[in-house]
Parts: C-alpha cells; sequence; structure tokens
C-alpha cells in the first residue's frame, strides 16, 4: 500500500476522530456545569450522589465506561440497538467521563470565586440567575481556562479508545492498516495528526486566554 | 417617618451571641457613624440591615416599610422575597473592600446594574454614570478596569455604583479600612460632599474625627450592645468608662 491510498483512508478516520471530540465538548461542558452544581447543592443527598457518580467516573477506566454504555442495552435489556449506536454510546460514555472531570474544574473555579462578588451582585439587585451568568461564571471561565485546556487536550488523545469497540475512527483504521501491511507508517501518521491537532486546540485556548487578559 | 428603623436586633452565629438588643432609628439626610472595637459587632450590624445576614430577632423598617416583622416572642419574621426585593431598593451599601466588577470596564460596572436590574435603557444608564463619575472626579477613567485604578479611586466607583440605583439610605462598612491615609481622605471628602447634599447616611468607621465631624449622630458599640449613643459632642467628651477608654487610644 502506498503513502497516498494510506492517508486517504485514513482521513475518513479523522473526520469521525474530530466528530468524537466534538460532540463530546458540545455535551460534556454543559453536562459538567450541571453537575458541579449537583455537587456543590446545599441538599446533602444530591451531593453525595453527586461525588459518589464522580468519584467512579474518574475511578474507573474509560475504556471499560465505553464498553458498559456500548454492550449495556444488551446484556442489561436484550435490547439490540441501531446501526448509529456505536457513535451514540461513544459521545455517551465520554461525555459521562468528561462532564466528571469538567465538573470538577468547574467546581474549583465556583468556589475560588470571593464572596464579595456575590454580596455586592445581591446588594446591586441582580437576581442569583443573572449573578452567576453575568458576574460570576465569565470570572470562573478565566480562572480555569489552564485547567480545562489539560483536560481538552487529554480528550483528543482519548478519542483513540474509541477503537475498543471498534469504531472506524482515525487509530482504529491505522492499527488495521499497520497490520494488514505490516509497516508502522500508519502510526506515524497518526502520531502527527494527534499533535498538529493538539497543536491547533492548544493554540485556540491560548486566544482564549490572551483575550481574557483584559483584566486581572 | 424614619428612613431606616431598627428594634431590639438580636443575632448569633452559633453560640456565640454578636447582637442583642440592638435599636435605632435614622431620619431623612441625617447621618448615623456607628463606631467601636474591632468585634464589636458594628459590621454585623450592617450586614444584618442590608439582608446579608439574617437577623434572628427584631425588626427593620425602611421608609414605613417592613422588611422584618417580629413575631410575639420577639423572633425575626422576614417579609416574602417579592416585597424584600422591593424594599432592597431602598438601600445601598458600600463596601470596605469595594467589590467592583473585575471583568467590567468602570462605566460598566454602573452601568451594568441599571440596564439590567432597573431595565433602564442603554443611553439613560450612561447618562446616570458618566455624571456620577464627574462628580467622582473619575471622568477620564470610564473605560479603565478596576485593576488599572488606586484604592481610593475603586472605592469612588463603588460609591457611584452604589449612588447611580438612586438609594435612600447608604450604607458604609468602613469604607475606609482598605486605604493609605491618603487615599482615606478622599473618600471621606466624597462622604462629606454627600453629607452636605443631605444623602442619608450609615457609616462604620475608624475615623473618629471623621464621626466627630460629619456625623449628625454617634452610636458606641462593644460586644455586641450599644454602649451609649448620642451627638457626636456628647460621645466624644462622654464620662461613660468604656467610652473614654475606647476613644482615648485614638488620641
Amino acid at each position: 500500500m502506498n503513502f497516498e491510498t494510506m492517508i486517504s483512508q485514513m482521513t475518513g478516520g479523522m473526520t469521525e476522530t474530530i466528530g468524537i471530540f466534538a460532540w463530546t465538548l458540545v455535551f460534556s461542558l454543559p453536562f459538567g456545569l450541571l453537575i458541579a452544581f449537583g455537587r456543590m447543592s446545599k441538599y446533602k443527598w444530591l451531593s453525595t450522589i453527586v461525588k459518589l457518580y464522580i468519584s467512579i467516573m474518574r475511578g474507573t477506566p474509560l475504556m471499560l465506561q465505553l464498553l458498559v454504555v456500548f454492550f449495556g442495552p444488551y446484556y442489561l435489556f436484550r435490547i439490540s440497538m441501531g446501526g448509529s449506536w456505536r457513535f451514540i454510546s461513544i459521545i455517551i460514555g465520554f461525555t459521562l467521563n468528561y462532564g466528571a472531570y469538567f465538573a470538577e474544574i468547574f467546581r474549583s473555579g465556583i468556589e475560588s470565586m470571593p464572596i464579595g462578588q456575590y454580596e455586592a451582585a445581591k446588594l446591586l439587585g441582580y437576581s442569583r440567575i443573572q449573578t452567576f451568568f453575568m458576574i460570576i461564571f465569565p470570572q470562573v471561565i478565566k480562572r480555569i481556562l489552564p485547567a480545562m485546556a489539560n483536560e481538552i487536550i487529554t480528550l483528543v488523545k482519548d478519542t483513540s479508545l474509541a477503537f475498543s469497540i471498534a469504531y472506524m475512527e482515525m487509530f482504529t483504521i491505522a492499527k488495521q492498516i499497520a497490520a494488514a501491511n505490516t509497516t508502522f507508517v500508519p502510526f506515524v501518521i497518526a502520531a502527527v495528526f494527534y499533535y498538529v491537532f493538539n497543536l491547533l486546540v492548544a493554540g485556540v485556548i491560548g486566544l482564549m486566554e490572551k483575550k481574557l487578559n483584559y483584566y486581572h | 417617618m424614619y428612613y431606616l428603623e431598627i428594634n431590639h436586633l438580636r443575632k448569633s452565629f452559633g453560640d456565640l451571641e454578636v447582637l442583642s438588643d440592638i435599636s435605632l432609628t435614622l431620619e431623612q439626610g441625617k447621618v448615623l457613624a456607628i463606631i467601636g472595637p474591632s468585634g464589636s459587632g458594628k459590621s454585623t450590624l450592617l450586614r444584618c440591615a442590608t439582608y446579608l445576614e439574617r437577623m434572628d430577632g427584631g425588626d427593620l423598617t425602611y421608609l414605613g416599610e417592613k422588611a422584618v416583622n417580629m413575631d410575639e416572642k420577639g423572633n425575626s419574621v422576614y417579609a416574602k422575597p417579592a416585597k424584600l426585593k422591593e424594599i432592597q431598593q431602598n438601600f445601598g451599601l458600600v463596601f470596605q473592600n469595594f467589590n467592583l466588577f473585575p471583568h467590567f470596564s468602570v462605566i460598566k460596572n454602573i452601568m451594568h446594574p441599571l440596564i439590567k436590574v432597573q431595565k433602564k435603557s442603554k443611553e439613560e444608564a450612561k447618562e446616570i454614570a458618566r455624571k456620577l463619575l464627574e462628580k467622582m472626579g473619575l471622568s477620564e477613567k470610564e473605560n479603565s478596569y478596576p485593576y488599572q485604578l488606586s484604592g481610593g479611586q475603586q472605592q469612588r466607583v463603588s460609591i457611584a455604583r452604589a449612588l447611580a440605583l438612586n438609594p435612600k439610605v447608604l450604607f458604609f462598612d468602613e469604607p475606609t479600612s482598605a486605604l493609605d491615609p491618603e487615599l482615606t481622605g478622599e473618600i471621606l471628602k466624597v462622604i462629606r460632599e454627600l453629607a452636605s447634599e443631605h444623602m442619608t447616611m450609615v457609616i462604620v468607621t475608624h475615623e473618629m474625627n471623621f464621626a466627630k465631624n460629619v456625623a449628625d449622630y454617634v452610636i458606641f458599640m462593644d460586644k455586641g450592645v450599644i454602649v451609649e449613643e448620642g451627638s457626636p459632642d456628647q460621645i466624644f467628651t462622654s464620662d461613660n468608662p468604656r467610652t473614654k477608654e475606647f476613644l482615648g487610644k485614638f488620641d
């Protein structure tokens, strides 16, 4: 197999990889914020459940979680899922896992905000929702960006775990080509792809940090 | 009608009673100074009056409207949230450490609550903000961010932010405690100006000369109770041993 064929076969996988990455972010960021609220809830039962959830998500392998979500419906309920289930289950698995990590980052940011900001907002008559979304959250984003950058870069690399349920993303294809043609080249291409992808991610987050540098 | 009236206010943190049986009244256009050693409960009193702390006992009234009622045992009963919010429009608070919103420019700090809370138009909000910044001598700083300002300038912005909402009673919680003597002077000048315009104010302060010169009425607190109250002349020439001891430290 020549180089061009390899590249063209792997390109389709790259699109899939980017898809997993993007959809996971779209769902896990809001989900993570929700989890963070649950974790900080004044209701003890809720914060305890959420704490346990986060602990499980962080304490077990993501690969195992992907397998559980993918095979769960069949083994638990004997339901056969449709053809798109492979992809959907990957997004669910990644969202559940990354939501837990993002939640802890959101929580650390929210809890680091000085109480005076809430008090000033209260005295000025802002509602609780206005206070959170207009006063607190914009400042939280600035505080958590570096930690978020770490997690998002990890996500780029973790997309390769989708190979565990044989989803045709880039890494799965790379492995297949490598095995069929006894060549090392697909792995090099894969490495370059992840590296460039992460350079871009780091660049974008760097730009955001720079943009938020207008205040201290 | 009193602009502010508090009767039999009680407040505990756990087993520690920090305020016991505090009563005070304030008429329109008057300046009340609350003095006393650290831990005497004066800041807590201010925080109870501004809803930042929940009162355990006693009542709280602004311009005849009851924010907090008292039941027959003297315990506090708060009005409904909507009512509380309505009454809240009567007062503002200037904090010791300013608490400006760091992600907003100076003018946005003042405009934003006008637009989002009082639903004023952007133009109207800008006009109000510019007028107040001019009054505070900060016109050229409207596009700066809080971190670019000195402590005194930040405090002046926070006073402008509070004034913009047009409160009937303005509270100051040790407004100069985070500032050096030079910057303290500029804040005291602003408050003095407000007093001359008959702004109704309650000021918790450690600036004794300021309390003496600006206040119409002074309350001296210690260990959660009002030890003595009266005109500045009465308090600053008091024979009460505790008052004398406290004031003596400032001579």
